[in-house]
């Protein structure tokens, strides 16, 4: 690992003050150390933001808002009880990804900042865009089975690896940033950036910006009865999706009133189609109605390499999160979380 | 000449019980010491520079960088590499692979050390071999299957293995009724023991201490004795404990004699410890293999021929051959069997055996080619290997020294439910309407004895110690082998002390292919009776003791007493003899190695069945093995808990054989894209729902004194190809190709 | 550049002085503390090996720097009996629940702070997911699953004794 210094302000002002280009924020430190292990990520600066003041706190404002402070750890989030009835999604996403060791160290902020899997962008050797501009991409004529389908370019095939975003854009949660111009916010679904030919911008963050918070506005809470994230994966657990789905429905007798429905690991920010969800509101659940909205969430979708088949399964993915969270969100979390092996048999919680 | 029948050896009060773990307390309090967690005085820290291209050379490393580095004493590269007394590419023991030392600026695969920075702390010798940033001019590499020619060789040592041939195979094909042709492809795999290979060297004039994770103390200490051109004696190895071995910790491997070379140059103790990314290259993986099977049946069912070609590959400058076709050798009844096996070059480190190494593969492809015949005819699985079971050893006609198979069957299909399962695939549902199957396949592994040494002492006080240089990389060496020693001097567990896993205690033997209970176990066994014989015979010359004139007799012990065998009425406390004789201890000598006519006459091997049932979601695709059982006849079986243990953790091998572990190579730059562990799965614990052992008795009077086969690799084999057999069933898929990923069922 | 870190080790006090912010708490405690039970896997998160229990919660100490460590308090193996075994370490000796024994630390501070959750309790499916995050070569988990779910069980009584 290349040396670095090592800054701990006590406060934001003081954080937001050390910033300088080749500094990088470390929180709970589970992606930034393993990519400075790898050689990927070489900041000449870590500023620890671990001390900061305000930012551990989960909290229901004024306005029926939910405001989670950048530094709560992904456990802490989901074993929130009030926070996981309120966003069962959430919860079950967060629950589904890395171990319980990982979920308890990482950080909210952190889960939003997570780079990609790409074998290429990890290994310093290779050609990767995203890690050097410029220098190519490794992945498009090499192993590349798990990566895009949806929004990539010649520049760049990644995707991102996080399940919790995918939960977070289907519930339009908001980004608050400190940046040393002030406080401003990125609505969730513009804050991952598709590569284009600058796929080395991931963030809609500015250089030196920090997030404080993501906050869930208070309508996300009315999904809570039908919300389901669903995950894909190699081995039962501790792996990344090879597809997931956050779906997320409020129901008016029997019929969906409202749709929300964001894809994980198909491409470089969760995936959200708003015509697949106007699709859906108005009609009464079945799986015709679940595949044609399917159908439109993959819509433009194409190979990156030898990952045809993705297309396929995120589209089952998606007719299946759907038809779970139809449903209904269990009474209780399921033993696997997301896992199409997770069900429980027994009585639905909001029925 | 009439059999020479080993005598059945009593089964005294520790062998056959389930005690817990001798090292158990020290392996849940972290007490144990493992080879990195020694930090002698002035100790330095020395990491390796993987190379970065499969085939071509180094042009350029920035020494002057590395230097720089704050903390950094030493960087060693071809060009200043002091001189080695033996050369790399010999072999200094049979069971050795030619070494990458920095030899010359050639790179032959990915992962291969191409320099070595020594630093006062991981952290600056860590930064020093990142800063070295090597330049080279690459070939194309190679690293598929495809990508070279395959040729034959004439089979030798270690690494260039046998087929066979017994009738007329080509008569075998004439007359089968019915048959298949089918090819199945197994994956790159790598033993990754949780332990990285590590070691802590520590030079003292001309002598070597080495604290070092080794399966083979002797055979380690000659091959580094050889490289540094000391006398093997000169070697101290101690290996108290292994995290894990599979079969990739047995011989020197080039990362440790570099870290060796360091200390001797630096007259300082070097540690080194491999990162997991370094673990896939020069420690050996398992060999990806093709595999053509072409099995047929007469028209009731019976086996006409199995001919089974396997391919695999090897390395540009060594050869370890996956012997993968021998798994078609010793198991079912055909009237005509033939094995190949070709080898392709690619640049790649030399693979060398892992966990079952050549059954694991050959048997995956051939338990899912008999479920495919089994389909073809319309005969249950099971039910078509019992009408393919072998009486005598196919081909050879050698009767089986123990055979309990048919037991396996019986047992394990009972305790599994597999009457009732319907013939075709695709029929059954479970309540969450996932896609059930079930499958199964036979499981086989030889039992070969290794050579070893042991001592004993039993004290007049009544406490023992036994000594031999066996290694405990998880199979519960510690335990098992100190029950065996104990019965052997009749007396107490808790009485005896056991030192073992150091290079100057007698010669423990190899811990590898599963034969080191048997081996090191028949040693120890061998080393107390001699030291009971030699108390009996005070005991029958002195006319005081009840054993007087029983000097012709064979003496047992057992719970403190010498008893004549045979004649149980007589028979002398232990303490009584060592009083009146005045001794404070008698100690013994024992060794251990199968007698070559025992070998000649009998087949030897132990035997299994495993059932599976595999939940495949009906969309999705995924899978999950929701229970296996498997029954195996292994001879005597030591500790039932231990041995319950270790062919669970084979079982779970397979499923990790059938669904996870594969190397992606990059086909371009030569290098594994997945060398970690999120890439390169391994089942975790949410993968194992359902699993179940029954250890079916057999004894077996042939194999050794004492009866033991092995348990350590077995249950790799069969459980693969239950799992695929269990996925045809659920899905109506045959996938030919190893592991069973997600878009082969989608695609399918 | 020269830190200070204050750190409560297995409830003792410690002022370690640091001379390289690089160091993970992994390799402090095995290579400048004399703490080695704590295994190094494959230093990246992604086998458990290195698990402890920083302020009361099970992490992977390969991936935390030490330097930003101040102020906590650090349970290893080596901390988790006083004399008499942890129920959990009792129960992977009773349920064979390891073999080689070089994941055994992690996986027990693991199961440790998974019963600590609470979430699991003495259900296997909800234990073999939350032990999850502990990779074992040797492949010993259905020991270690019969071993979570019976120290669950005896610490649940243990504290209803305690209480009556």
């Amino acid at each position: 690992m290349k040396s670095f210094d090592l800054i701990q302000p006590a406060t934001i002002d003081e954080a937001l003050a050390a910033w300088q280009p080749g500094a990088s924020w470390l929180g709970g430190g589970t992606n930034l150390v393993d990519l400075m292990k790898a050689g990927a990520l070489q900041p000449d600066t870590v500023i620890d933001v671990n001390r900061l003041p305000g930012l551990r706190e989960i909290e229901t404002l004024s306005d029926g808002a939910t405001r989670i402070g950048a530094l709560v750890s992904n456990a802490e989030l989901a074993s929130d009880m009030e926070f996981a009835r309120s966003f069962p999604a959430i919860a079950e996403a967060v629950l589904s990804g890395a171990s319980g060791q990982l979920r308890n160290a990482a950080t909210v902020a952190g889960n939003l900042m997570q780079r990609t899997r790409c074998a290429y962008f990890q290994d310093p050797n290779a050609a990767c865009n995203r890690r050097e501009p410029g220098s190519g991409c490794d992945a498009r004529a090499g192993e590349n089975a798990n990566l895009a389908v949806l929004g990539w370019s010649d520049a760049c095939i990644a995707t991102s690896p996080s399940d919790l975003c995918v939960s977070l854009a289907a519930l339009d949660a908001v980004v608050e940033i400190r940046g040393r111009e002030g406080q401003r916010e990125i609505a969730i679904a513009d804050f991952h950036l598709l590569p284009g030919d600058t796929p080395e911008r991931e963030t809609a963050l500015q250089p030196g910006e920090l997030i404080v918070a993501v906050r869930l506005p208070a309508e996300a809470r009315q999904f809570a009865a039908n919300a389901r994230y669903l995950k894909v994966r190699e081995r039962t657990s501790f792996a990344f999706a090879v597809a997931s789905c956050a779906a997320a429905l409020q129901m008016e007798g029997g019929r969906i009133s409202k749709a929300r429905l964001a894809l994980g690991a198909v491409a470089a920010r969760p995936w959200r189609v708003a015509e697949a969800e106007t699709l859906l509101a108005g009609h009464l659940p079945d799986t015709d109605l679940f595949a044609r909205a399917a159908d439109a969430a993959l819509a433009g979708a194409s190979p990156s390499g030898a990952n045809a088949w993705k297309i396929e399964l995120a589209r089952r993915t998606v007719i299946r999160a759907l038809t779970l969270a139809a449903a209904g969100t269990p009474a209780r979390m399921p033993a696997l979380p997301a896992s199409p092996f997770g069900e429980l048999a027994g009585e639905l919680a909001h029925v | 000449m009439s059999d020479i029948l080993a005598r059945p050896v009593r089964f005294g009060s520790n062998s056959g019980q389930p005690v817990t773990r001798r090292d158990g307390i020290a392996k849940v309090t972290g007490a144990a010491v493992f080879a990195a967690d020694n930090a002698p005085e002035k100790l330095l820290y020395a990491v390796y520079v993987p190379a970065t291209i499969a085939r071509g050379r180094v042009v350029h490393l920035d020494t002057d960088a590395a230097k720089a580095h704050p903390g950094v004493t030493l960087v060693m590269t071809p060009q200043n590499r002091p001189a080695l007394q033996g050369d790399p590419s010999e072999k200094p023991t049979m069971f050795s692979f030619r070494v990458e030392v920095l030899q010359d600026d050639t790179v032959r695969y990915a992962g291969q050390p191409i320099a070595l920075v020594v630093g006062k702390t991981l952290e600056a010798a860590t930064e020093g071999a990142r800063l070295l940033k090597p330049r080279y001019t690459a070939d194309p590499a190679r690293t598929a299957l495809d990508d070279n020619e395959s040729f034959g060789f004439e089979p030798e040592g270690f690494g260039l293995p046998a087929g066979a041939e017994h009738g007329d195979v080509e008569a075998g094909h004439a007359a089968a009724d019915k048959s298949v042709d089918v090819i199945y492809e197994t994956a790159s795999q790598y033993h990754n023991p949780m332990e990285t290979h590590a070691v802590v060297a520590a030079w003292e004039g001309d002598r070597l201490t080495l604290d070092m994770p080794s399966q083979a103390l002797a055979m380690s200490c000659a091959g580094y004795a050889f490289f540094f051109g000391i006398p093997a004696e000169n070697v101290t190895l101690r290996s108290p404990y292994l995290g894990g071995g599979f079969g990739s910790k047995a011989i020197p491997t080039g990362p440790q004699v570099l870290a060796i070379l360091a200390a001797r140059e630096t007259a300082r103790p070097v540690k080194l410890m491999l990162t997991r990314q370094q673990m896939f290259g020069p420690v050996g993986h398992r060999g990806a293999t093709r595999q053509r099977l072409r099995l047929g049946i007469g028209a009731k069912g019976a086996l006409t021929v199995i001919d089974h070609e396997g391919v695999a590959e090897t390395s540009t400058f060594d050869d370890f051959v996956e012997p993968a076709a021998n798994a078609s050798q010793g198991l079912y009844a055909a009237q005509a069997l033939r094995s190949t096996h070709r080898a392709v070059r690619l640049d790649v480190g030399t693979p060398g055996p892992m966990r079952a190494p050549g059954e694991a593969s050959g048997s995956a492809a051939l338990e899912c080619a008999m479920d495919e015949l089994a389909e073809a005819a319309g005969i249950d699985p099971l039910e078509f290997r019992l009408l393919n079971y072998a009486e005598t050893e196919p081909g050879t006609g050698k009767p089986y020294s123990s055979k309990a198979l048919r037991d396996c069957y019986l047992q394990g299909a009972k305790r599994f439910g597999w009457a009732g399962r319907p013939l075709q695939s695709g029929q059954m549902r479970d309540e969450n309407g996932l896609l059930t199957g079930w499958g199964m396949g036979t499981a086989l592994f030889p039992c070969p004895m290794f050579a070893a040494e042991a001592t004993a002492t039993l004290r007049a006080d009544g406490t023992a110690l036994v000594e031999t240089s066996a290694a405990d990389m998880g199979q519960g060496a510690w335990t098992a082998l100190a029950q065996i020693a104990a019965d052997s001097l009749g007396v107490p567990l808790d009485r005896l002390e056991f030192r073992a896993g150091d290079s100057r205690l007698p010669d423990g033997g190899v811990a590898g292919g599963s034969g080191h209970t048997a081996t090191a176990g028949n040693a120890l066994h061998a080393a107390g009776s001699d030291v009971i014989a030699q108390l009996g015979q005070i005991a029958a010359e002195d006319k005081d003791s009840p054993l007087h004139g029983a000097g012709n007799a064979r003496f047992v012990a057992r719970d403190g007493r010498i008893h004549v065998e045979g004649d149980e009425t007589r028979s002398e406390a232990l303490a009584d003899i060592f009083a009146r004789a005045g001794k404070a201890e008698v100690t013994g000598n024992g060794s251990a190695a199968r007698p070559p006519e025992a070998a000649e006459k009998h087949a030897m091997h132990s035997h299994g069945a495993v059932f599976a049932e595999v939940k495949v979601d009906p969309e999705l695709c995924q899978m999950r093995v929701t229970r296996l059982v498997g029954a195996f006849a292994a001879g005597r079986i030591i500790n039932p808990r231990l041995a319950e243990s270790q062919l669970m953790g084979g079982m779970i091998w397979g499923i990790s054989f059938a669904l996870h572990e594969e190397a992606k190579f990059d086909r371009r730059s030569g290098r594994v894209m997945n060398a970690d562990f999120a890439g390169y799965h391994v089942p975790v614990n949410a993968d194992v729902a359902g699993l179940e052992v029954i250890t079916v008795h057999e004894d077996d009077p042939y194999v050794n004194a004492l009866g033991i086969k092995g348990v350590g690799e077995i249950g790799i084999t069969g459980t693969v190809g239950a799992i695929a057999n269990a996925i045809w069933h659920a899905t109506g898929r045959r996938i030919r190709r190893f592991p069973i990923r997600i878009e082969d069922l989608l695609n399918a | 550049m020269p830190l200070s870190i204050n750190l409560t080790i297995n409830g003792g006090a410690r002022n370690v002085a640091l001379d390289d912010p690089r160091v993970t708490l992994l390799d402090l405690l095995r290579e400048r503390l004399a703490l080695p039970g704590t295994k190094k896997g494959c230093d990246r998160g992604q086998c458990g090996a290195c698990t402890v229990l920083v302020n009361g919660r099970r992490v992977n100490s390969c991936l935390t720097l030490a330097a930003t460590l101040d102020g906590a308090e650090i349970t290893t193996i080596e901390g988790l009996s006083n004399g008499e075994l942890h129920p959990v370490q009792s129960a992977f000796i009773e349920n064979d629940a390891f073999q080689c024994g070089y994941c055994t630390p992690g996986q027990i501070m693991s199961a440790v702070g998974l019963i600590m959750e609470g979430s699991a309790g003495d259900d296997p499916e909800r234990i073999r997911e939350g032990m999850s995050g502990n990779l074992c070569r040797c492949a010993a988990y259905h020991g270690i699953t019969l071993a979570v779910q019976e120290a669950t069980r005896r610490m649940a009584e243990n504290r209803r004794e305690d209480a009556a």
